[in-house]
């Protein structure tokens, strides 16, 4: 039987201020265990909570760029469950009245453009953290710096049918909350975190299968490994006539596999009620257009842009604005040198997208500047240099910084554009190769790449690839009317 | 009518980590059914045009600036803790199993 996954995500990101939501401790990562609490988020007794006004901005932000509405009066929630790091007992979140419901973004999958549902987006505080004590230790350890930390969910609709989106829609997640620079979305740091809900049906099914709920998946490619892994155990299950169990599992990344969560109490019993020390949050029209009008262009905006102005393909507008800095990078270049925007997109995106990851470093790193590109494509555009030396100057630009027009005045690097001289050389090819003429005459004309290469090696590759062939198709014409 | 019998009062005990005497249990079933029926007593009331109270104060959007204050030092935040380590974490029993 063929069946069809039905995936819900949770996401969590961690928003960029510089104090935790409900107080004034800092949200540096990385200070000695403990050293940013205080009463508050240590949860003492009598205490307050104040909401700082940046997440409520921020998070008005993240939900107006996932399309959302924003509820004009919104609510805090005290969600109740012990765990050794959650001091007070209870996470300060939202639940009944959320910030924002009913958004949606769009993802580009291979087979064509889909729409994912988000349901709500809500702020609450993060909790400490937890570490475990080696293999014999008795104990585990906790540290609250990161506890009240701010934080909001991301909770979509089970929109999601194959792993392959469910990792496009967590990438497109973290492109649109880099772009309105409300996180630095970093998997690997913790900053955009993500549970899955799961489950399958016969395809054609629109009831839901039992789900199950998977944690721990810290990057893109294990959200995406852990889901294949869980639809492939499901199926397994159903075939050999078992059934689902709901149940909370984790990834286990060494092992590949799904495990049960043994923590020994897992209710979903959280008894939300209204948090009373908050008083509730009211976005006014106002408000709601003052954050608006800070949003930038957004990813999906930039690429229509790209493909309408510029004139690039889908998949190049695509890959141009998946992050900020390289839409920014591009465009900078566009602005140096307006006259040949798909061939700048080319340059930018194989040969210093290639040379970066190659040494795993970010656009940020890059040691080519936007002006250097547009330089050397000027070059090419304006014949002075080739295709293929201009390769050559981009990897001395790299490793020297040095303009491109620089490189080439220094090394002599002009391109041989004269027809006479040209002409000459073309000939001698020709008379040293006669086989080839012949063969050529004969009708294999895929030859001409044989000559073309005869004549870069005499010209050590400075010869006008335009006027080359242009000489050499009429030399070889000729020849032919000669026999 | 009785709206919560004992197994309720266990549960939500236990989800609170309370533990209670035979007696309690049968004091905190008796009370929080009476409760129950004077809310059921004020759910006579029309409320179709009212809106809901989330809060008991008549006020929104209390804010504070995204400002850093200094936090408590280590060995203030650990004062009170039944067992800590020298790196200054909190000691707790071991949270999973393994």
């Amino acid at each position: 039987m063929e069946y069809e996954a039905v995936i819900g995500l949770e996401v969590h990101v961690q928003l960029k201020t510089n104090s935790k939501v409900f107080c004034s401790c800092s949200t540096e990562f990385g200070a000695p265990p403990n050293t940013h609490t205080c009463p508050v988020c240590q949860g003492m007794p009598g205490v307050l909570p104040v909401l700082n006004r940046r997440v409520a901005e921020y998070a008005i932000k993240a939900a107006l760029a996932l399309n959302c509405q924003i509820n004009p009066l919104s609510v805090f929630a005290r969600k109740n469950y012990f765990y050794p790091d959650l001091p007070k007992g209870y996470q300060i979140s939202q639940y009944e009245l959320p910030l924002a419901e009913h958004g949606y973004l769009e993802i580009e999958t291979p087979q064509g453009k889909r729409r994912i549902g988000i349901t709500r987006v809500h702020m609450e505080e993060d909790a400490g953290k937890n570490v475990h004590g080696e293999f014999g230790d008795p104990h585990s350890y906790v540290d609250l710096n990161r506890t009240g930390v701010p934080l909001i969910e991301i909770v979509s609709e089970p929109d999601i049918r194959t792993p392959e989106e469910a990792r496009l829609y967590l990438q497109k997640l973290r492109t649109i909350m880099r772009y309105i620079e409300v996180s630095d979305a970093d998997m690997e740091k913790g900053e955009l975190r993500c549970d899955a809900n799961i489950s399958i049906r016969p395809k054609g099914e629109t009831r839901l299968g039992v789900k199950t709920e998977l944690k721990n998946m810290n990057s893109f490619r294990h959200v995406q490994k852990a889901l294949e892994y869980e639809i492939k155990r499901q199926q397994k299950v159903l075939e050999e006539g078992g059934i689902i169990v709901q149940e909370t599992l984790l990834w286990n990344p060494q092992l590949g596999a799904t495990e049960t969560m043994r923590s020994k109490e897992e209710a979903h019993d959280y008894r939300y009620f209204p948090e009373p020390d908050l008083v509730p949050l009211e976005v006014s029209q106002e408000w709601l257009e003052e954050v608006a009008a800070s949003l930038p262009e957004l990813p999906d905006e930039k690429k229509a842009r790209f493909i309408e102005e510029y004139g690039l393909s889908a998949y190049d507008a695509e890959v141009l604005t998946s992050a900020r800095e390289m839409a920014d990078f591009y465009e900078a270049a566009v602005k140096a040198h307006p006259d040949n925007p798909k061939a700048l997109a080319n340059w930018v995106m194989v040969e210093l997208l290639g040379r970066l990851h190659a040494e795993n470093k970010s656009l940020l790193e890059a040691p080519v500047t936007p002006q250097q590109i547009a330089q050397l494509v000027a070059l090419v555009d304006k014949g002075t240099i080739s295709g293929k030396m201009a390769k050559e100057v981009l990897a001395k630009t790299y490793q020297t910084g040095k303009d491109p027009q620089q490189i080439v005045e220094e090394e002599g690097l002009v391109q041989l554009s004269d027809e006479s001289e040209l002409e000459a050389i073309v000939e001698k090819v020709l008379e040293d190769n006669p086989k080839e003429v012949e063969k050529y005459l004969a009708g294999k004309t895929k030859i001409v790449g044989f000559f073309v290469g005869q004549i870069m090696k005499a010209t050590k590759g400075k010869a006008n690839p335009q006027v080359v062939n242009k000489i050499l198709i009429k030399k070889l014409q000729e020849k032919g009317e000669q026999q | 009518m009785e709206k919560i019998g004992k197994a309720e009062v266990l549960h939500v005990a236990q989800l609170a980590r309370l533990e209670f005497t035979e007696e309690e249990v049968e004091a905190f079933t008796h009370q929080l059914n009476k409760i129950l029926q004077y809310v059921d007593q004020l759910k006579e009331l029309d409320t179709q045009d009212v809106k809901p109270t989330f809060h008991a104060l008549a006020q929104t959007n209390v804010m504070r600036e995204d400002e850093v204050r200094s936090s408590l030092t280590q060995e203030e935040a650990l004062a009170n803790a039944p067992d800590r380590d020298d790196r200054g974490f909190f000691r707790v029993p071991k949270i999973i199993q393994g």
